[in-house]
């Protein structure tokens, strides 16, 4: 017992550094850890760590492999126009549940929390303003929204943006990120690809140019109706764009895919596609399109004939 | 319709879990899809005179899954074209069971443009479980097929009737489905998927196909109500299997009707009415305070 009292007089005296505050508090366990988050991304394709700052600097496409992550409907607007400054239109058209519809949660309540998870009114945002100059009616898809699906709602915004082109005389831009027609509004998502269809069947008699951006994944519906139907049709590298999903074609054919099957790539090579374009170079690619496409004389021309149409669309109501 | 065989039925409690409308949604599915139903050869042969198939989309290949040809209706030189599915086996797959792959699509606008072209009117039946979902249709470009045919036909100067007359499968029935007026028979069914696959996708599990069969609100009245069909066929009580001649009669009549409402209009006066006629599909909400 002296030893023990000894023992611990002696340890005190012979500490060389003195700790100034005895009880210091210990980090609870859960809490240790290096919090990188928000700091540092890890790339999808390559397993690379990307800072933030640099990937938003480089339109989140990694540095080290080109992959392009995918991103937001109104990051996607702000990259195209001229200084990021576009005009956001047809907030007000949301969709509604015509049908009542009930899966594993009734429809609305399924919107309302696409609403709170994307942030977005709907599952594409238009938007107009300049892009190199030109006058462009632009809309952007957001997988965030129910995997930017179609229904009447984004069929009614497609459609509302090809007209007011053809009013003003100006370009559209259309960003496909989307996984088809939406289930939850049946048959009525269907029509939206003949309306949608209907409406660039006029743009394209007007000689107003569309064009068309294919992201990663645009498949079904989508891809069927406006998606292959841009006057240029460019797609992000590696992004997956089809009419069937690879899992259905699988089922019915019983064999594996390749595993380039579907991408950008495989559809340059079978002539789908006019280009394969980098994020980082879509801006500068669309301007040139768009330099080339909006020419004055044939604006001139075209003009008068459209206001035949409408002057008769008049007469008649 | 008590004798309608459900297929791919596991057991009768599977059957009685679901409810009445459920199973009489999923009835008219299982009517469409029936292997007695006539099909677009068949409507052919009892509306039509002097049929000439043609073949071929100029680019590829001809497809089975789609009859084109020319034929007269009351007289009149018309263009028919149609999905055509297979009775017996051999014929399914030479049918492609009625799936028809992107050449099938170019050939029927090729010979729509045809008729365009000679002035001709336009009749497309639909029967088709969807277009074919496989490697060599989507290497050859499935939905640029399907899109530039939706394109294409809301141009067509010419009067267009288009008939439902089993299963409106999706974007593979729309392809040709875009008219002045859109007939549906009683029992056809017309959806952006078929009941198994939203199924499958949304309850994983494609044995609850009469649920979906019910909430994707596909059957004629259903889509009637909805606005995306214009007249609805009268079909004998027990399916159109069971009279072919007298559905066909009754759809004759309908046809009849529809193509001296078209021919009334100049083309330029069809062109704004069929845009007009889509520009109001669909249905959605307008909120009042934008906030963005």
């Amino acid at each position: 017992m002296r030893a023990t009292v000894g023992a611990s007089v002696s340890r005190e005296t012979m500490t060389w550094f003195k700790k100034r505050k005895q009880n210091l508090e210990s980090v609870p366990v859960e809490e240790r850890v290096v919090k990188t988050e928000n700091v540092f991304v890890k790339c999808e394709e390559c397993d690379e760590p990307l800072y933030k700052r640099d990937l938003e600097e480089s339109l989140q496409v990694c540095r080290h492999c080109g992959y392009h992550f995918r991103i937001g409907a109104r990051e996607r607007l702000a990259m195209l126009f001229d200084e990021g400054i576009y005009e956001e239109l047809d907030a007000e058209v949301i969709s509604i549940d015509p049908l009542s519809f009930v899966d594993s949660k009734p429809y609305p309540e399924r919107l309302e929390q696409a609403r709170r998870v994307s942030g977005l009114p709907e599952a594409i945002i238009n938007g107009t303003g300049n892009v190199g100059g030109h006058k462009v009616y632009a809309g952007a898809m957001d997988m965030l929204f129910i995997g930017g699906s179609m229904g009447s709602a984004v069929g009614e915004k497609v459609t509302r943006l090809i007209e007011r082109a053809m009013k003003e005389r100006a370009a559209v831009v259309i960003f496909a990120a989307s996984g088809g027609a939406r289930m939850q509004e049946g048959t009525l998502s269907l029509m939206q690809m003949a309306k949608i269809a209907a409406a660039l069947a006029q743009l394209d008699e007007a000689r107003l140019p569309f064009i068309s951006v294919l992201t990663d994944p645009t498949t079904g519906g989508v891809t069927a109706s406006f998606a292959m139907l841009g006057d240029a049709i460019i797609a992000e590298p590696k992004a997956l764009i089809g009419f069937a999903g690879p899992r259905v074609i699988e089922q019915t054919i019983r064999q594996k895919l390749p595993k380039d099957f579907q991408r950008s790539e495989f559809l340059l090579e079978h002539g789908m596609v006019d280009a394969i374009v980098d994020r980082r170079e879509m801006r500068a690619y669309i301007i040139k399109l768009l330099d080339f496409m909006m020419n004055p004389d044939i604006q001139r021309d075209s003009e008068q004939s459209t206001q035949r149409r409408s002057t008769y669309q008049y007469e008649r109501q | 319709m008590s004798e309608i065989p459900i297929e791919n039925d596991r057991s009768v409690e599977t059957q009685k879990s679901y409810s009445e409308e459920e199973l009489s949604a999923f009835k008219h599915v299982h009517l469409a899809r029936h292997q007695d139903r006539p099909y677009t050869l068949d409507f052919i042969e009892h509306i039509f005179e002097e049929f000439v198939e043609v073949h071929g989309d100029r680019r590829f290949a001809d497809d089975p899954a789609v009859i084109c040809g020319f034929a007269r209706f009351h007289g009149l030189p018309v263009v028919v074209i149609g999905h055509q599915k297979g009775r017996d086996t051999k014929q399914r797959q030479y049918r492609n069971f009625g799936m028809p792959k992107p050449e099938g699509y170019r050939k029927a606008l090729r010979v729509m443009k045809v008729a365009e072209k000679f002035g001709r009117p336009i009749f497309s039946f639909i029967d088709t479980p969807g277009a074919y979902p496989g490697i060599d249709a989507e290497e050859r470009g499935q939905a640029e097929a399907i899109s530039y045919n939706l394109r294409e036909m809301a141009k067509l100067r010419v009067p267009v009737i288009v008939t439902i007359i089993g299963e409106g499968g999706s974007g593979g029935a729309l392809a040709i489905g875009i008219g002045d007026h859109v007939l549906m028979l009683e029992n056809a069914v017309y959806s952006v998927i078929s009941p198994e696959g939203c199924a499958a996708i949304l309850w994983k599990d494609a044995s609850k196909a009469p649920r979906a069969a019910k909430s994707l609100r596909l059957t004629a009245s259903d889509l009637y109500q909805q606005g995306i069909i214009d007249h609805i066929v009268q079909e004998p009580p027990e399916g159109a299997h069971a009279g072919v001649s007298e559905t066909a009669r009754s759809l004759d009549t309908i046809l009849y009707k529809c193509l001296g409402d078209s021919l009334s209009f100049s083309a330029e006066q069809r062109l704004v009415r069929r845009y007009a006629k889509m520009r109001l599909l669909g249905t959605w909400g307008e909120r009042e305070a934008v906030s963005s």
